[in-house]
């Protein structure tokens, strides 16, 4: 038999004004189990937490409904006055009778009424309220970063300085993701290896930080606080723990036609390979593709001059398990494939590149040696027409419907250093509009047409073709209103960037969610940019959104605060209003784990005695209250009633219409 | 008979879910924008928590409409519950239509807690939409009449 | 019947929404005829989502558009340009009621250069 107790709060003359407090209070008290009813000036003064934690005391209460402003306002601070009363903080109840009564009624007499009948549906909820415990669970202090882009170094860099472990996989065979490929870096113009490569060395040398490159997540279990990340270590058939990077056996390997994808396949490389010189780990690799021992069991050239015999043909694939408390997704991105996009010659003429390439063939350390010269005939270009939106804010199918973000900033980059090197190059930008917003972008912007001379034209290209050695864009200026036909030497498209593919099976395997352009969604726009909705899940860089880097270190940093925010915890206190299934009525038909949006669901098989020493094995629902954030789509789904929700129960919200009704 | 129409209040259950609808709720209360006092409010975490089975139970005690509020579609708290309630609200609907239930009885509306005018608007227009309707006599239980 | 209508019913015609235009100048970028037309294909496109129907009515470029379809290949934003300059021709000839060329008028306006292809398509489009 619950004791309940009711304190209608005046809030001053917000509700009295308009509500019969009094008379609400008194018309309370004559409801059953209803042993005490007060009303008071402010409830959530410290004397009116008094009066509820008195009176819980006094009268033994089981349960308060207090009648007074919204529950999002104060339920927590009346649920902390029942708390230290000794009375469970989920056996309290909140009647709004100041925005849903006070405030939006003059009649007083109505306002009143409604009011009681507020009270009430509060009560008879309160009725059937069961006393709730957070879960605790316990917290993993590792974290793992996925991705060793510059987004993953700076998480992992921000974690470990906090004092916490953290691994960073990488798919590929060094960390530095795109930001090691480019050149430099707007809109200050210094050199991206200058500023990435010496973080590169840190996360190397951070004795909590362990990087394992060429190496991909596998399978993912548990939940925020306690996740089991199975990791694939792709053999390179090098012993990295013996390699010391001394390059012998790249200078000695005799298959050397291999494509050179970290210079965007710009030029070869051998099959045994340090990608760039400042790799991290700066380790050989194999590729098998192009390795003749591997391929047909004739060389083993480089196994011979290694002196470190880190060579091992036999590799094999290794799979790691390791656990962690939270995890951060900072796969970044892709220039999108230019397959569709015909017009501009990308595939028929070598002299159409795209920025990233262009890029490389500007960088010093680049297949070129930081020459600018085309990839045809290796001459010096005199005319270089940039082409901007390829692919990006296309909603025809061909390309991306959203705005890449990057391009405008890196292609005013391009003409400014083409146009500083090489003065006597002509350089042209066909741009739909240019977006510029961003510290000191526009400055830098201006500066590419008011100093630099780069000649800006606003209109878009219609195709590129060949006549004789050069190449012709065909292309609008839609403020002259003519159609122009520039010869050029060179044309560099700024090809629309996607998430990297990875990402897909990534968040798959981590059960978050992902939009229509494949970019992963934030669990709230604009409060919560870093955060999963699946918890422990944290974003970072530009699998959220296109981002250039100054966005993407600060994301990343970010990321990394609510990372160490969440490792800080011992325990984790979970939401304790979760869903749980009847098990005798549960029939395991899965229904609620599909509908499930946090993967709390999972089915197990459970023995249940039947009388007479018989046992029968069934499959029933089991949610972890550790990942269930209370929602309830599970219980309208069950087909069988089984699944409920604590606090929200269907009892309760039943009873609530009752006596909304009941008069 | 006229007479008593006129006499009639009619009673409005609200289904509104916290993050957004109920929050649009309060915004309305504290901008001071008035809504009918016949409109009651039940708070649940999602509108994906709301079961068809209220709906029906919420007629059958006499209830002259109800309206389901949550997230906008793409903004809801729990990533996807009120595409859930969208569906099953669709299908609770066409069936109310079978039974011969006015459709404008029920209502699934979009507020997000920014929304405050459009709350108290929603729920003038749905009243007056009720009152114009007139009593749910169709699925009143009768036995539960005083 | 108002310019209201008329721009109504070139849009409803043309079966294309000029509204996801975003101004990029594609279509103009790559039309052969750009040079012949007075108007230009991407200012169709604008002219008839702000409703200036007069100039568009009384202009040549209907007349020179090729019907190649390159704008409409190349728009990023699924706007067909050439739809909205064959509407507004059919417009027009709808207006006029007569004929826009005679085949006797054609040899004096050839050149050598022109496809017969497009003669025959050209004949075809401008008259009833």
């Amino acid at each position: 038999m619950q004791r309940i107790g009711v304190f209608v709060c005046w809030c001053g003359s917000n509700i009295s004004a308009t509500v019969d407090v009094e008379k609400v209070s008194a018309v309370l008290a004559l409801e059953p189990n209803v042993v005490i009813s007060q009303n008071y000036q402010y409830m959530c003064s410290e004397n009116g937490q008094a009066l509820i934690r008195n009176s819980i005391k006094e009268h033994n209460l089981t349960g308060v409904v207090v009648c007074s402003c919204s529950p999002r306002m104060h339920e927590a601070t009346f649920r902390r006055a029942c708390e230290s009363a000794g009375l469970n903080p989920y056996m309290l109840e909140v009647a709004n009778i100041r925005e849903q009564v006070s405030w939006i009624h003059k009649d007083i007499e109505e306002a009143t009424e409604k009011a009681i009948i507020l009270g009430r549906t509060a009560i008879a909820k309160l009725r059937l309220n069961t006393p709730l415990t957070a879960g605790e669970s316990p917290v993993i202090k590792r974290a793992l970063v996925i991705g060793g882009g510059i987004a993953g170094i700076q998480s992992a860099l921000d974690i470990a300085e906090a004092g916490y472990e953290v691994d960073i996989v990488e798919k590929s065979p060094t960390i530095g993701g795109n930001m090691a490929k480019l050149d430099k870096t707007f809109p200050t113009l210094d050199c991206a290896a200058c500023i990435l490569t010496p973080k590169m060395v840190d996360c190397a040398q951070n004795e909590k930080i362990d990087i394992l490159t060429f190496s991909e997540i596998e399978s993912v279990k548990g939940f925020v606080g306690n996740f089991k990340v199975g990791i694939r270590k792709k053999a390179r058939f090098v012993n990295e723990k013996l390699c010391t990077g001394c390059g012998v056996c790249t200078q000695k390997c005799p298959s050397k036609r291999g494509l050179n994808d970290f210079n965007m396949n710009l030029n070869t490389r051998p099959a045994i390979y340090i990608p760039f010189a400042q790799a991290i780990p700066n380790v050989a690799i194999i590729d098998p593709e192009q390795c003749l021992k591997l391929k047909n069991g004739k060389c083993g050239l480089c196994a011979m001059q290694c002196p470190t015999k880190a060579i091992d043909y036999t590799q094999q694939d290794e799979i790691v398990e390791r656990e962690y408390g939270a995890i951060v997704v900072a796969t970044g991105y892709k220039p999108i494939s230019l397959e569709n996009f015909n017009e501009y010659g990308y595939s028929t003429y070598k002299d159409v590149v795209t920025s990233l390439e262009f890029e490389r063939i500007m960088n010093a350390a680049g297949p070129t040696s930081g020459h600018l010269e085309r990839p045809s005939d290796h001459k010096q270009p005199k005319v270089i027409t940039f082409i901007q939106c390829v692919g990006s804010r296309d909603t025809s199918g061909c390309g991306k419907p959203y705005c890449s973000k990057i391009c405008c900033m890196y292609t005013a980059k391009h003409a400014m250093l083409v146009r500083e090197k090489y003065p006597d190059t002509q350089v042209n930008i066909f741009y739909i509009d240019v977006r510029t917003p961003g510290k000191n972008y526009d400055e830098f912007y201006r500066r590419a047409v008011e100093q630099y001379g780069v000649n800006y034209i606003k209109g878009m290209v219609g195709k590129v073709y060949k006549e004789g050695d050069n190449l012709v864009v065909q292309g609008s200026d839609l403020i002259n209103n003519e159609q122009l036909l520039i010869k050029s030497d060179m044309v560099v498209l700024a090809a629309a960037i996607e998430p990297d593919p990875s990402v897909r099976k990534i968040a798959t395997l981590l059960t978050t969610s992902i939009d229509t352009n494949n970019f992963l969604t934030e669990a709230h726009a604009k409060l919560k940019p870093v955060e999963s909705p699946t918890a422990g899940i944290f974003l970072s860089g530009v699998c959220q959104g296109p981002k250039d880097i100054p966005e993407t270190v600060s994301q990343a940093s970010a990321c990394a605060a609510k990372v160490i925010g969440l490792l800080a915890k011992d325990k984790l206190k979970c939401n304790a209003s979760t869903a749980g299934a009847d098990e005798m009525l549960c029939t395991g038909c899965s229904l609620c784990e599909n509908v499930c949006p946090y993967g709390a669901i999972t089915y197990i098989d459970k023995e249940f005695r039947l009388g007479g020493g018989r046992t029968e094995v069934r499959r029933v629902a089991s949610v972890n209250p550790a990942v269930c954030q209370g929602c309830g789509a599970c219980t309208v789904t069950c087909p069988s009633g089984a699944m409920d929700l604590k606090g929200f129960s269907t009892k309760q919200i039943m009873a609530e219409v009752d006596a909304i009704c009941k008069n | 008979m006229q007479e008593l129409n006129k006499e009639h209040k009619p009673l409005i259950v609200a289904f509104c879910c916290n993050w957004c609808s109920y929050a649009g709720a309060d915004l309305a209360g504290s901008s001071r924008l008035s809504y009918p006092a016949n409109v009651k409010i039940i708070r649940v975490p999602c509108s994906c928590r709301v079961n068809p089975t209220f709906i029906l139970k919420a007629f059958q005690k006499g209830a002259d409409g109800v309206i389901l509020c949550g997230c906008h579609p793409g903004d809801c708290h729990y990533t996807s519950g009120n595409y859930y309630a969208r569906r099953r609200m669709t299908l609770l609907f066409s069936m109310l239509d079978y039974l011969g239930i006015e459709r404008e009885r029920t209502r699934v509306e979009w507020v997000s807690a920014a929304e405050g005018a459009k709350f108290s608007k929603v729920m003038n227009e749905f009243a007056k939409t009720i009152c114009e309707l007139g009593e749910n006599k169709r699925l009143e239980d009768l036995r539960c009449k005083d | 019947m108002n310019s209201k209508e008329q721009v109504k019913i070139i849009k409803e015609r043309s079966g294309t929404d000029a509204s996801k235009c975003m101004k990029c100048g594609k279509c103009s970028g790559r039309c052969p005829a750009y040079n012949e037309m007075d108007i230009k294909p991407h200012q169709f496109v604008s002219m008839i989502e702000k409703g200036e129907i007069e100039k568009l009515l009384n202009c040549k470029a209907i007349y020179n558009c090729l019907s190649c379809f390159a704008c409409v290949e190349r728009c990023p934003r699924n706007v067909a340009p050439a739809a909205i300059i064959e509407a507004v021709r059919q417009e027009v000839i709808r207006m006029q009621g007569g004929n826009y060329i005679n085949s006797e008028e054609i040899p004096q306006i050839v050149d050598e250069q022109i496809p017969q292809q497009l003669l025959v398509s050209m004949y075809r489009k401008f008259n009833k």
